[in-house]
């Protein structure tokens, strides 16, 4: 550890920053990375972290490099990361559909910026369908947590190592540009690894305590092979939907409307609902999904019960949205308000569309564009 | 009585499925006779590229990942870097090596990555069923240049090594062939020398080895070995290209 790192304090740091320490902290041994906005300052500092703790810390020449870099770490055992931002993460989905296969496990950031295409720098959520979906080709999915602050990045970061392990899965953050850039007290938490973490030496390659010959591949040519295989990982799937799922609610004991968003998005709601509830008088909550897969499905169901209407807030147009409607099935209305390209949700105008919606006497939904 | 010819260790028992006269089988064993020589079977990782040699593993007896199409030196470098105690072997067809994994082949060869890649060049692509390959020479007919590769539509067949030679992380660059038992001695003459050179981490060592492929050529075993040496000799002059451990002149 190095001495200037005041593990346990809480320090002012950027966000990228923040991920950068944690996953020194959560013992990544290999870090990989392309310059991209807006996750430049993880790459900056991870060339000096890593290579103060002795460990590897290599500019690739390409994202597609980088992931495959990490394809090779993973198989010998040792924990791995790999960053960039949207454009960026397209390029990487060939590695992380061949992890996915292969089971290695990585940890990957995404600070999502506008799309499509070279898009923007700006903050945006719209690669929500590519970190839920798994991404690349193939029946797979990642982990994917949606963190909402500067803390939250640097815990689901040690957390994100450790569940890829244990799951022998990628792992992911889904932040924005905001959350890469802005400053905010982190409390620099030791690592403490969860209970259950499995050994590697069992699948590690080049390990001379292994016997018989290992290999890690993703091509199985046979039907019946490779169907074994992926109903093999969907029930792996089952079980991490099952032990994994976060979220996080705000009023919505008493709430007559309830606002699922997540990330940059839910912080702005949360003053929208203080906001509202005083300004307005609208009973109004929040459900904050933590992590974006597993969706937090079966608890959004429970309140669809209970609430009159949804208004999904998000930096996309829709994406989220759709999992909200699978969630409640019809049991109430499910609005939108969406920005995309690198808007950014006012808090007046989320309030205005709250009140639109509770006065929303059609039949589909309403929406804002 | 003294046993003076066996199957080495890093070779498994099954017979390879590869085509009749193919060279794969041969550069797969010189491979395995020198994991053997050197005694590293067990820390061994041998890269099954995306082509013929992508089961790799039902011949090889150690270690086998299959990388992505091309990524075969970005795996590498993760494993030799992040566990320096492995020893690594990427062994790459001419599509995946030199066509879509052109970007991570350079890269890892100029920081000098400590692994050894055995580049199995045959003109073709073979899996897939005998297309251009960047290798394919001038006039070489394939599935996707019928009419024989047109440089005007095609460009020009990449030399690998000449390519490398500029590069300030590399070892050890070699040209060989498997086409006569004189060539296959100076194949493992030369690969011993790329093992050598990355066990003692000393940076990027490629063995470029001109192989037949009968199948896709379109040819019978013997006169496909007459073809690679009345053609691709002449354009992929064989020899070292360099040695870090002594002065060098290409193509000699």
């Amino acid at each position: 550890m190095s001495e200037k790192v005041p593990i346990g304090e809480k320090v002012l740091m950027k966000g990228n920053e923040a991920i950068g320490e944690a996953a020194v902290q959560a013992g990544c041994m290999g870090y990989f990375g392309y310059p991209i906005t807006p996750q430049n300052e993880l790459t900056a500092y991870m060339s000096k972290r890593m290579v103060e703790e002795g460990r590897t810390f290599i500019q690739s020449e390409s994202e597609i490099a980088a992931i495959n870099m990490c394809f090779g770490a993973a198989t010998v055992g040792q924990r791995c990361m790999t960053s960039s931002s949207s454009p960026g993460i397209s390029l990487k989905q060939e590695g992380v559909s061949y992890m996915a296969s292969a089971e290695l496990p990585v940890f990957y950031v995404n600070v999502n910026r506008g799309g499509p295409g070279l898009g923007n720098i700006s903050p945006a959520q719209s690669d929500y369908f590519q970190a839920t979906r798994g991404g690349g080709h193939g029946d797979y999915r990642v982990i994917a947590f949606g963190p909402s602050n500067l803390q939250e990045l640097y815990d689901y970061t040690m957390l994100g190592f450790d569940l890829a392990d244990k799951y022998r899965n990628p792992a992911m953050i889904l932040a924005d540009g905001i959350l890469g850039q802005m400053m905010e007290p982190v409390t620099l938490k030791p690592y403490s690894p969860i209970p259950d973490l499995p050994s590697k030496q069992p699948w590690r390659l080049g390990d001379p305590s292994t016997s018989e010959p290992l290999l890690v591949t993703s091509l199985i040519l046979q039907v019946s092979g490779m169907e074994e295989r992926n109903y093999r990982l969907f029930e792996k799937y089952e079980k991490i939907a099952e032990n994994e799922t976060r979220w996080d609610e705000y009023k919505t004991d008493d709430a007559e409307i309830v606002i699922v968003s997540y990330g940059t998005a839910a912080r702005i709601s949360r003053n929208v609902i203080d906001r509202a509830r005083e300004e307005e008088g609208i009973k109004v909550g929040l459900f904050r999904p933590i992590t974006i897969w597993p969706y937090p499905t079966q608890p959004l169901r429970a309140l669809a019960e209970r609430v009159k209407s949804f208004l999904v807030v998000e930096m996309s147009l829709g994406q989220m949205w759709e999992d909200v409607r699978l969630a409640v099935e019809g049991r109430a209305p499910v609005h939108l308000h969406g920005r995309t390209a690198g808007g950014i949700p006012e808090e007046d105008e989320v309030i205005e569309q709250l009140k639109q919606a509770l006065e929303y006497k059609g039949d589909a939904y309403l929406r804002n564009f | 009585m003294e046993q003076v010819f066996a199957k080495p260790e890093a070779m498994k028992e099954d017979k390879t499925l590869y085509c009749p006269g193919c060279g794969h089988g041969t550069t797969h064993r010189l491979v395995a006779e020198l994991v053997d020589e050197f005694g590293i079977r067990d820390r061994t990782i041998g890269i099954a590229p995306v082509g013929c040699s992508v089961f790799a593993d039902l011949y090889w007896n150690f270690d086998v990942v299959s990388a992505a199409h091309g990524r075969a030196p970005a795996v590498a470098t993760g494993m030799s870097r992040t566990n320096p105690d492995c020893f690594v072997i990427s062994y790459q067809g001419d599509g995946d090596l030199a066509a879509i994994g052109t970007a991570e082949m350079v890269h890892a060869a100029n920081r000098g990555e400590n692994f050894v890649t055995i580049f199995v060049n045959n003109a073709i692509y073979g899996m897939t069923g005998g297309q251009m390959a960047p290798t394919t020479l001038i006039g070489q007919p394939s599935t996707t240049c019928q009419l024989g590769r047109d440089p005007s539509i095609a460009g020009y067949p990449i030399r690998v090594c000449e390519l490398l030679q500029t590069l300030g992380g590399v070892a050890y660059l070699a040209r060989t062939a498997v086409d006569s038992p004189k060539h296959v001695i100076q194949t493992k003459k030369h690969m011993k020398k790329a093992f050598q050179l990355a066990l003692d981490k000393r940076g990027y060592t490629l063995v470029e080895v001109l192989s037949p492929c009968p199948t896709n050529w379109g040819m019978q075993p013997m006169d496909a070995m007459k073809w690679l040496r009345e053609n691709m000799l002449p354009y992929y002059q064989l020899g070292v290209f360099r040695d870090v451990t002594e002065e060098c002149e290409g193509g000699n």
